[in-house]
């Protein structure tokens, strides 16, 4: 101990007398603030990862523009590392090691999906290493990791948001839910509409599941077009809502289908057509009725790559910004890998209120958002048009 | 239980009856599971999402007004014929040169073809999921509590047709005589002058057609594309191929269509969430039961070579 003090005391040292050779303050990492950025490229949701990745570039080159990020006097280039999960809870935890370890970042954003979220947000608070989930909704992301924050607002937040939506619009009082009982987030978020809507003094009068993979729902849908449910709420992810609707159609369901911030992909409709029009679901994001920083985003996205952003891309870019806020806040980068993540840590979670694309929000204590949910309805010209807005 | 759960059961077994065929029909000459049979389907699906642009293309220009029935018929059966020479290939490259080898080597490299085509598929046409456009208009015919589409009626019927042309040809014809007499002995059948070889290819490739049909239809009825969709249905149409008896024919026709029913009925009547547990528990308790599946004998897992 004494020794390592010893070394640690001539480091100090050493550096103090190479910063006082320098005429003004010196770049740490030589000038370079790596990012890591992890995120589904391949497997079962790249849609998510390509947005995510189209984002961050879109923050880079806006950096490139300004000269690089200046912090404390120092003007740093930063660099993003992408690194691809295969939509993986494994993949995610071994990329994040990597990047931690190896790659030495001062920071990661993503991953995007609950699945890959809750085990990579482990290694990221074990490592002390500053991480923002843009897209995950499950509360145990963050929950007692003070180094894990996240842009979407949480699933029970949002589960009690569609079942005050499912009641207070249609006046539903019997209500379906079909979800995937292997991945974190349907599995949450079903369980926590079920349990809003209880309380809210609903019935759920069929709780249906299957496997991720399962292409197959005829049982289960057969089951709930037999109960009397008025509504079906299913917490998908885009390539399977497409199967789920139109199968119901298939078997004769005609009453309203919800669905949560996981449909919000521009894929969706690639697949789903017109079975999808007239549904309802919660998000971060709405593109159709967007105005001010949002829509200028939603423009450059457009004339880059094509499409409309979806909500991934959105919370991508506001994790970015949130980000480059609190190194900026930290005022000074010193070099000491395990002082600026903590430094970065601390100013993330002192950010008092930040006005992003997806609204205005700060964090609270568990790293988790305080903001506003959007309901959108699927229009006739297959966009996702704001239907309403749901505060807590 | 309802009877429209029936036409469900019926419908997703059709599917797995059609693929557990190529398991089944590959084992029986040569006491080989072909496991890139799953992803064989999977390429079946993405030739007939091929074809069946092209098709549409070609109809839509008006060169050749094609009405919705033989626009399908016309996919399909192209489909069929294209996804036979993947078979083909399959055999070809990896198969034949490990005739002589273990089996373990053999069924190994089974796997290792299939991780091929899913990420050969990944890198040609990329992780984005595709749609398979409409070959014809879906129409819902309600009967009192049953709802059914034509489509579903359509899988059901072809893939009862296909499997009794199979019947047929391996029953009726001298190639066909010549599969059942290799399945029985695999060595002294070339001693009576069979082509061998010629024998084997045909055997893959008409599994790999009936996948490929299996593949169209499939995509009919479930529209999003993927390369891994040949996975976890050719695992279980594996299971029904070993559960209906290795190298029956008509034990992988009933195998596929028990398993379909399993898997609905224990949804249908038990809480869905352990439907696998369930489905593949009672599985398991009719092979302890009966080992070599319901119509296998015993010779077909012997080993003959």
């Amino acid at each position: 101990m004494k020794r390592l003090w010893w070394i640690l005391g001539m480091v100090l040292l050493a550096s103090l007398l190479l910063v006082g050779c320098q005429p003004g303050p010196r770049a740490a990492y030589g000038g370079v603030i790596k990012i890591g950025h992890v995120a589904p490229l391949t497997g079962d949701i790249p849609k998510v990862g390509e947005e995510g990745k189209f984002a961050l570039e879109m923050w880079l080159e806006d950096l490139e523009k300004a000269g690089g990020l200046e912090v404390g006097g120092v003007t740093y280039r930063i660099e993003v590392i992408h690194e691809d999960n295969e939509s993986k809870a494994e993949s995610s935890a071994a990329a994040a090691t990597k990047l931690i370890a190896e790659d030495k970042v001062l920071a990661i954003i993503g991953p995007y999906a609950s699945k890959q979220a809750i085990p990579t947000g482990e290694v990221a608070d074990r490592n002390k290493t500053p991480m923002i989930s843009p897209w995950s909704t499950n509360p145990r992301t963050t929950k007692g990791r003070p180094f894990v924050f996240r842009a979407a607002f949480l699933d029970d937040f949002q589960g009690f948001v569609l079942a005050k939506f499912m009641q207070e619009e249609f006046g539903a009082q019997k209500i379906a839910i079909l979800y995937d009982v292997a991945s974190d987030y349907p599995k949450g978020l079903a369980e926590f509409v079920k349990q809003s809507a209880e309380e809210l003094g609903m019935e759920v009068v069929a709780f249906e599941s299957f496997t991720t993979k399962d292409r197959d729902f005829s049982a289960q849908l057969t089951k709930i077009i037999n109960s009397d449910a008025e509504i079906l709420f299913t917490p998908q992810y885009y390539d399977e809502v497409p199967l789920i609707v139109k199968q119901a159609h298939e078997l004769g369901w005609t009453k309203p289908i919800v669905g949560s911030d996981s449909w919000g992909s521009p894929e969706l409709m690639n697949l789903c057509g017109d079975d999808c029009v007239g549904s309802f679901f919660s998000t971060h994001w709405a593109v159709a009725g967007a105005k001010g920083a949002a829509k200028e985003f939603i423009d450059r996205f457009q004339s880059k790559y094509g499409y409309a952003p979806g909500d991934v891309a959105a919370l991508a870019w506001d994790s970015a910004h949130l980000l480059q806020k609190a190194i900026q806040d930290c005022g000074k980068l010193t070099g000491n890998l395990e002082e600026d993540r903590q430094c970065i840590r601390d100013a993330l979670a002192n950010i008092s209120e930040y006005e992003g694309i997806t609204g205005k929000m700060r964090f609270n204590a568990e790293g988790d958002p305080v903001k506003c949910a959007i309901i959108v309805r699927i229009n006739e010209n297959y966009d996702f048009e704001f239907y309403k807005q749901v505060c807590p | 239980m309802s009877i429209q759960q029936i036409f469900n059961g019926l419908q997703w077994g059709s599917f797995y009856a059609l693929i557990a065929l190529g398991y089944s029909m590959v084992y029986s000459i040569l006491m080989l599971f072909n496991f890139a049979h799953g992803d064989v389907f999977m390429v079946g699906a993405y030739i007939g999402l091929f074809v069946a642009t092209a098709v549409l293309g070609i109809a839509a220009s008006g060169l050749l007004p094609l009405p919705p029935a033989v626009t399908f018929v016309l996919v399909l059966v192209l489909t069929m014929f294209l996804t036979s020479f993947v078979g083909m290939a399959v055999e070809r490259v990896a198969y034949r040169p490990l005739r002589d080898a273990p089996r373990a080597s053999a069924a190994i490299t089974g796997l290792m073809v299939g991780i091929f085509l899913e990420t050969g598929n990944l890198a040609l046409l990329g992780a984005s999921r595709r749609t398979f456009p409409p070959l014809i208009e879906t129409v819902t015919y309600t009967l009192g509590p049953i709802t059914v589409t034509n489509i579903k009626i359509l899988t059901i019927v072809l893939a009862l047709l296909l499997m009794l042309a199979l019947n047929l040809f391996i029953q009726k014809t001298k190639t066909g005589m010549a599969m059942r007499a290799m399945s029985v002995d695999y060595a002294a059948v070339p001693l009576m002058g069979v082509p061998m070889d010629r024998v084997i290819v045909l055997t893959f490739a008409l599994g790999s057609a009936l996948a490929g049909a299996a593949g169209v239809l499939f995509s009919m009825t479930y529209p999003v594309l993927e390369p891994y969709m040949g996975l976890l249905i050719g695992w279980k149409a594996f299971v029904a191929a070993i559960l209906g008896g290795r190298g029956s024919i008509l034990g992988a026709v009933l195998g596929g269509f028990i398993l379909g029913f399993i898997e609905i009925l224990v949804a249908a009547l038990f809480v869905s969430t352990l439907r696998d547990l369930i489905a593949y528990s009672i599985v398991l308790l009719i092979l302890t039961f009966r080992p070599y599946g319901l119509f296998g004998e015993e010779y077909s897992a012997r080993l003959r070579i």
